[in-house]
């Protein structure tokens, strides 16, 4: 893990992509400006000597937490009333292929 | 301004109940002094009059024919706008859910609704609980009751503001590395994030399920007591919740803190801390000591990473929690005849989203991709079970941990908006009791040039009783000199 990794456009435009957000070319320098410097701050991290130590997911030790399966009848009204597209009662959705 | 709107929750409960004053005639105050200051303020997004007068003159009726009612009954309470109220706007300040209007209620709001409070309105926030300031709501920032130059704090900055203005009684927020102690001690109130867990999240909209609880604000501890008994408790709906048997804080409003045991960890006053602040602090601690708590200094050296764990953890969640906005089911949607779904997808989420949802995506994305996994985000985690280890070894001798709430003072709007990074800082005391699971409590304990200072105390998991007592005994003895400028 070196110091000077730097965030290239190339790598914004992939987590874009990724992330599904369009974004234009100047924004690309600037989010990899932006991000370079928080994750310079970030690497702090790399002074702590974590090996051997287990990762926290999670602070409560629940585990598997299981109901019946009934299913719960609700009206699909309420549910379609919020679909800002739709035709009958289905979802339209955007063009696949 | 009526004087009614300066009562304590269980002062007008008891008002209302034996007919000294209607819960119509005090909900009815509340919306002329919010006309009165919204146009100042800007604390709600949404305001719910017609629900609000409705479910009011239906308890007074049900007091006048002698029907129980419950523990919050006639009482306005402000619900953030990331938790959802069935047929009510539910935004998350974001034009993503600028029309979403949800078909159930969160847990919560059932819970306050059988209690007969009364729901006045959504506040505003940063957009999805991602901000310490409310700056980066989409429908425009929240103003500092005490300094209407200053932001309230965030994310539950509309919240926080609205019960410091007088415009309800309590509030909920939603606490995630700090979004209701940040508010709370900007604006001059008191505000708990509970132990993980202990609140159920059932319809709160989420940002990083790992961290954020719901979380009570009030004006006095006795209220926010009162108001997290009503809300707290497992819920089915939420596997994350856990029986905590009742917690009896009404109990805990006792001014006796003699034995307590109080450690003051020094990486709480680390660079950057006002000294205005420590001082208030300091002077909160020796309070304490003279009415017979101990107190100890401590170092607890994870705690200089804090910061950095909770943030990589917080936009790793984000950005897996924050992709089911696709506008398909519900959001903002655009016209998208001519576009594949990759392409129509991207374009929702670009117009949909603000300037900081859309880097905290990015960042966690990044933190979550191949090749970077290990380094950050499970680097983080790690971090984080040696802050819990040291933190749990630090109760063993003591019973709460204080320092600041916030770093500084309350700063100007747009004073830190175009530097991420610094706004960020700002959150280096309170993102602790989250990456603990652990519960925190921030009260007023002074105030410089008419600005509130807030104390943070921190407690092991389901202690929340020690907090109540220590912060009502705190109440009791400082009074700090602050004037509305509404």
């Amino acid at each position: 893990m070196s110091e000077d990794k730097k965030i290239t456009k190339e790598q914004v435009k992939h987590l874009a992509w990724l992330a599904r957000i369009k974004i234009t070319d100047s924004e690309e320098s600037k989010y990899a400006e932006e991000m370079g410097e928080i994750l310079k701050y970030f690497r702090k991290l790399d002074e702590v000597d974590t090996e051997g130590v287990e990762p926290t997911h999670h602070v409560v030790d629940v585990v598997n937490v299981m109901r019946e399966d009934e299913p719960e009848i609700k009206p699909a009204e309420n549910i379609l009333k919020i679909v800002p597209a739709k035709k009958d009662r289905f979802i339209k959705a955007p063009r696949i292929v | 301004m009526s004087r009614i709107l300066e009562l304590s929750a269980s002062e007008l409960v008891s008002k209302i109940r034996t007919q000294e004053i209607t819960a119509e005639e005090y909900v009815n105050k509340c919306y002329e002094r919010i006309k009165e200051v919204e146009d100042r303020i800007h604390a709600f997004i949404t305001l719910t009059e017609n629900i609000a007068l409705e479910k009011a003159q239906e308890i007074d009726s049900r007091i006048r024919r002698n029907e129980k009612v419950g523990t919050l009954s006639g009482i306005a309470v402000a619900i953030k706008d990331n938790i959802c109220i069935n047929d009510v706007r539910t935004t998350c300040a974001s034009k993503m859910l600028e029309n979403f209007i949800p078909p159930y209620d969160a847990t919560v709001i059932q819970r306050l609704k059988s209690q007969d409070a009364i729901l006045i309105g959504k506040t505003n926030m940063d957009e999805f609980a991602m901000g310490t300031s409310t700056e980066h709501s989409q429908f425009g920032p929240t103003h500092n009751p005490h300094d209407l130059d200053r932001v309230p704090g965030g994310s539950s900055g509309g919240s926080a503001a609205s019960v410091a203005a007088l415009e309800t009684t309590i509030s909920l927020g939603s606490d995630t590395g700090g979004s209701v102690r940040c508010p709370a001690s900007f604006c001059g109130i008191v505000g708990m994030k509970p132990t993980y867990g202990l609140i159920s999240r059932y319809g709160l909209i989420a940002y990083a399920n790992s961290l954020e609880q719901i979380s009570p604000i009030a004006r006095n501890v006795a209220d926010l007591a009162l108001l997290t008994e009503c809300i707290a408790g497992q819920d089915n709906k939420d596997s994350t919740s856990i029986d905590s048997g009742t917690q009896n804080l009404k109990n805990c409003l006792v001014d006796d803190v003699s034995g307590v045991k109080i450690g003051v960890p020094e990486e709480l006053f680390g660079i950057g801390t006002d000294e205005v602040v420590s001082k208030a602090v300091w002077e909160a601690i020796s309070k304490l000591e003279g009415l017979g708590a101990t107190f100890s200094k401590i170092k607890l050296e994870s705690l200089e990473y804090a910061l950095a764990s909770y943030y990589i953890i917080a936009m790793s969640e984000a950005s897996s929690n924050l992709a089911r906005y696709d506008g398909l089911r519900y959001g903002l949607r655009l016209d998208d005849e001519n576009y594949d779904w990759s392409t129509a997808y991207s374009r929702n989420r670009d117009v949909g989203f603000g300037a900081e949802v859309k880097r905290r995506i990015m960042l966690g994305t990044f933190a979550l991709s191949a090749g970077y996994y290990n380094e950050y985000y499970l680097k983080a985690q790690r971090v984080r079970t040696l802050i819990r280890q040291e933190l749990s070894k630090a109760f063993k001798d003591f019973d709460l941990i204080i320092g600041p709430t916030m770093p500084i003072l309350p700063f100007r709007l747009g004073e830190k908006l175009l530097d991420p990074l610094e706004m960020y800082m700002c959150d280096v005391d309170t993102v602790i009791a989250n990456l603990a699971g652990i519960p925190a409590i921030s009260v007023p304990c002074s105030s410089s040039q008419g600005l509130p200072i807030g104390v943070q105390m921190m407690a092991p998991a389901l202690r929340e009783d020690v907090l109540i007592k220590v912060a009502f005994s705190l109440e009791q003895h400082l009074k700090p000199d602050l004037e509305l400028k509404v």
